[in-house]
């Protein structure tokens, strides 16, 4: 998992993904949690639109799954954790997964490497038959 | 929910299209649908979508705004989004997202300019306007 150890915790929730209106709906969520920790706008922009990447991923290729937002410090940063848990069908080739460009279905194949980008840290995990797991942070002045 | 619309309006030869909520495929679906019936029926040579009030543009959104503009094109129309907000634009490029096809302008006034001088160099090479 993404390294835990010097991270607090502050408040946690949970959100079904199981339809677009729900993928529009965790936006939102996150737009009002990221208010708490003072983010810039350009970082709210950028976390905003990486939630919704990985919330669309979720659905186009595992038909869903959940998503928890916490609020998170270290040190003297704040931001939040977004982790994407699916029981799809997994990921084969992670490392091919992360290029650009690179999609299994209909997309840009922008979903993943787009998403690492906009992110402070990034970590994916994926068993194949079993499912994927990715946890983003965004720090708000990170 | 059931009844959200985004409205297309005629402005002279062009389309108006100020999009205020967020997209999902099925509106999205529809917005295609509805632009290139306009295009049509209005015979209009330009559409300018407003996204002035979008707060992120993610690669599905990005997709939709490529799509209106490859189809408008094949029916001989423009399109200029405008209004594009500064950190989206940004997010944009660090996202990786071409927007194909698309002309973009500041605000409505520039993408009106910028949809007449696109239009009125396509009408001097027409024979048959």
């Amino acid at each position: 998992m993404m390294p835990t150890s010097t991270i607090k915790v502050k408040a946690v929730e949970t959100n079904a993904i199981g339809d677009e209106q729900d993928v529009v709906h965790l936006v939102n969520l996150v737009r009002k949690q990221a208010g708490f920790t003072g983010m810039t706008l350009l970082n709210l922009t950028k976390l905003m639109t990486a939630t919704s990447e990985l919330a669309r991923n979720m659905l186009n290729y595992a038909g869903g799954g959940s998503v928890t937002i916490e609020l998170v410090s270290r040190g003297k940063q704040t931001g939040l954790r977004l982790t994407f848990i699916d029981q799809g069908p997994g990921i084969a080739n992670l490392e091919q997964a992360m290029q650009d460009g690179y999609s299994t279905s209909m997309g840009l194949g922008l979903g993943l490497p787009g998403a690492k980008r906009l992110s402070s840290e990034f970590y994916i995990e994926s068993i194949v038959g079993q499912g994927t797991t990715v946890a983003i942070i965004k720090w708000a002045n990170g | 929910m059931a009844m959200e619309r985004i409205p297309i309006l005629k402005v002279g030869r062009f389309l108006l299209v100020t999009i205020q909520v967020d997209l999902y495929d099925r509106l999205a679906l529809e917005l295609e649908a509805n632009i290139i019936t306009a295009i049509t029926n209005h015979h209009a040579k330009g559409i300018m979508i407003d996204i002035s009030a979008v707060s992120i543009v993610d690669s599905f959104m990005g997709r939709i705004l490529s799509n209106i503009a490859t189809m408008a094109r094949i029916l001989d129309a423009e399109t200029v989004v405008v209004g594009m907000q500064p950190a989206v634009a940004i997010t944009l490029v660090e996202l990786g997202l071409p927007l194909t096809g698309i002309y973009t302008a500041l605000n409505v006034e520039k993408g009106m300019g910028l949809l007449r001088s696109k239009t009125v160099a396509d009408n001097d090479a027409d024979f048959d306007d």
